[in-house]
């Protein structure tokens, strides 16, 4: 049998060979089974609100239970699942792999990310059950709210504090590793694009996480001993922890997009049988989509009582953002030009993709927009875009990189035809579930209700009945997956015809990736 | 970044930047009790930064660093400055 880094036996036997290794590929599938893990929890409390949502009134839980639901869901699926996401999955395992590198700069730090994510993964899970019951603030905890609820919410934010910690140096490790540690010929043009955006996301990691930390702290300190940073009675702003937590928090949301973006551009190439249409601009516009990302996220707050100076240079600052991702759907699409494309499952996923992201990309900017950003503030349009643009955008392309590089990582190809019925159930399901919560906000519908008016419920039915089908495509999907370790065909080393330099190694890789480091002589989608 | 370079700083040096802090810090409480209004948060910055900067410039050694570190240093402190201008275009003109 061929040695891999499954097989090949290291300092420590059983569970402590994960948990205690410090080999990037390790650590990157120890972050996707926790993740997976999270995702499912988050995805039940999800289908528990849509099917308290089915009617009118009180169908299966209290209000305060439900409350505490949403909570839950935004905290579990924003900090557990969808940041750490696509970086500290895929990019741990592949960002080495793909630049031709033995490992990552700091082997023993990537260890400890992944140490603090679970830590605070785990205290923000205690926060449920301890001291006052599950916060039930939103995901966003703003005060003066979270100050005064008798909830948990101390605990919570500290979870997510640790989490945050994780994040930076994630973002710190993959910034050195890109800087430092690329095979000889890889010049900054000749890297993958998955590079290239994992590279911006690693500057907003480190530069923006820490603000959240800070806000959090204040947050901390303000519940303890009342020092009135956001108390208008003693001199404070209760604005001020709007503006620090979506300095943080807008930027995230780049963390999470950018690494999706990323994969996109590494699956097109491959499954249309070219190099990729413009390469730089798509290379650079994943900075400038860093850089614009600090700029915006007073849009967050276009009702809160801003300035109107603040919120028109904020409406201008969103609108410019669109630009660079415009960029980037235009370049995929003419990447496809006179491609010759396969239908394979990560391309169905990425078309998918593309679709959805645009939808939720231009609902963006009709929230953007100052007038009707002020009719659909805190209605169902803004639950239904950010679910576009991150659950039909990040995850679908999360899961299009998870099928592309599933035969690498697990060295067995996934089973074709179960994996195109789930895309499909995955797509319909999707779009029944959140297309029409557009409607509902349109119509008025507020987001975070309990109980609504009965003219909303047929639309909620529908919406409600999306979330069984996309709950059974993506649990398709899983099982799909999870069995393909086991009885999947044998994948071969590069079963996509892929150019990159994970793909020149064998399926799973070696513990040191490479028998010998490559040298690279030409751009990563070299295709005859 | 060698740690064989040994920088001989004068005492008298950081006799003077010692000072320098003390009355930077005396120029901040005695700025607070004048009201300036909007610019009271500004001055506070300024005062602030001309501090953190010393300290690092002297006590940490950036005056002896190459040119690339000094270079990322203003990076974070960039983002940062126009990250608290942004905010101030809300607080200034609410």
């Amino acid at each position: 049998m061929e040695t891999n880094f499954y097989n090949t036996p290291g300092k420590h036997k059983g569970i402590l060979a994960w948990v205690l290794s410090t080999d990037h590929k390790r650590i990157g599938l120890l972050y996707l089974s926790c993740m997976t893990a999270f995702f499912l929890t988050g995805m039940t409390l999800g289908l528990l609100m849509r099917l308290e949502l089915i009617a009118p009134g009180r169908t299966l839980m209290a209000a305060s239970t439900y409350n505490a639901l949403f909570t839950l869901h935004g905290v579990i699926m924003i900090f557990l699942f969808i940041i750490p996401g696509i970086p500290a999955a895929l990019g741990n395992f592949m960002l080495p792999l793909q630049i031709g590198a033995q490992d990552v700069s700091f082997p023993r730090l990537n260890l400890m990310s992944w140490w603090f994510y679970i830590i605070g993964a785990a205290v923000a899970i205690t926060s449920l059950f301890t001291g006052g019951g599950a916060p039930d603030t939103g995901w966003t905890f703003y005060v003066p709210y979270s100050i005064r609820t008798g909830t948990n919410v101390s605990l919570a934010v500290f979870g997510v504090f640790l989490m945050g910690i994780s994040s930076t140096l994630t973002g710190l490790n993959f910034v050195t590793t890109i800087h430092r540690l690329r095979a000889p010929g890889m010049s900054w043009f000749r890297m993958p694009l998955f590079v290239w955006s994992i590279y911006a996301t690693g500057w907003v990691q480190l530069l923006a996480t820490p603000v959240i930390a800070i806000t959090l702290l204040m947050l901390m300190a303000e519940r303890f001993f009342g020092i009135g940073f956001f108390d208008p009675a003693k001199g404070g702003d209760p604005i001020l922890f709007e503006h620090l937590f979506w300095i943080y928090s807008h930027p995230a949301v780049y963390i999470m997009i950018l690494p999706a973006m990323g994969a996109v551009s590494e699956i097109i190439p491959v499954f249309a049988r070219r190099t990729i249409f413009g390469y730089k601009a798509i290379a650079f516009s994943s900075l400038g989509i860093a850089l614009f990302g600090y700029l915006v996220w007073g849009h967050h707050m276009f009702t809160s009582g801003m300035s109107d100076e603040a919120r028109m240079i904020f409406s201008l600052l969103t609108f410019l953002v669109a630009v660079p991702s415009g960029i980037k759907v235009f370049n995929w699409v003419a990447s496809l030009y006179k491609g010759s494309i396969r239908l394979d499952t990560p391309f169905l996923y990425i078309m998918a993709f593309i679709f959805l992201f645009s939808i939720g990309g231009l609902t963006g900017l009709v929230q953007g927009a100052l007038a009707t950003n002020v009719h659909v503030h805190g209605t169902y349009f803004i639950v239904a875009h950010f679910h576009y643009v991150m659950f039909g955008g990040t995850v679908f392309a999360f899961i299009a990189a998870l099928h592309y590089w599933f035969p690498k990582m697990s060295g067995r190809m996934y089973h074709e035809g179960r994996a195109r019925i789930a895309a499909l159930a995955l797509f319909i399901g999707f779009n029944t579930l959140y297309f029409p919560m557009f409607v509902l906000g349109w119509q008025g519908m507020p987001r975070r209700y309990y109980d609504y008016l009965p003219h909303y419920q047929p639309l909620h039915v529908v919406s409600t009945v999306g979330s069984w089908i996309l709950a059974t495509g993506i649990l398709l999907m899983l099982y799909n997956l999870f069995r393909s370790l086991r009885t999947g065909e044998k994948a071969g080393d590069n079963p996509w015809g892929g150019t990159t330099l994970e793909w020149k190694t064998s399926s799973p890789p070696p513990v040191e990736n490479f028998e010998k480091i490559p040298e690279v002589t030409t751009g990563p989608y070299h295709y005859q | 970044m060698n740690e064989q370079d040994n920088h001989i700083v004068t005492t008298k040096t950081f006799a003077a930047v010692w000072i320098a802090l003390l009355m930077l810090t005396a120029i901040t409480v005695s700025v607070a009790k004048m009201h300036l209004g909007a610019f009271s948060a500004f001055t506070a910055i300024a005062i602030a930064s001309a501090k953190a900067g010393l300290v690092l410039w002297y006590f940490m050694h950036l005056k002896y660093e190459k040119r690339l570190l000094k270079f990322l240093l203003l990076v974070p402190i960039l983002t940062l400055a126009v990250i608290i201008g942004l905010t101030f275009v809300d607080v200034w003109y609410r």
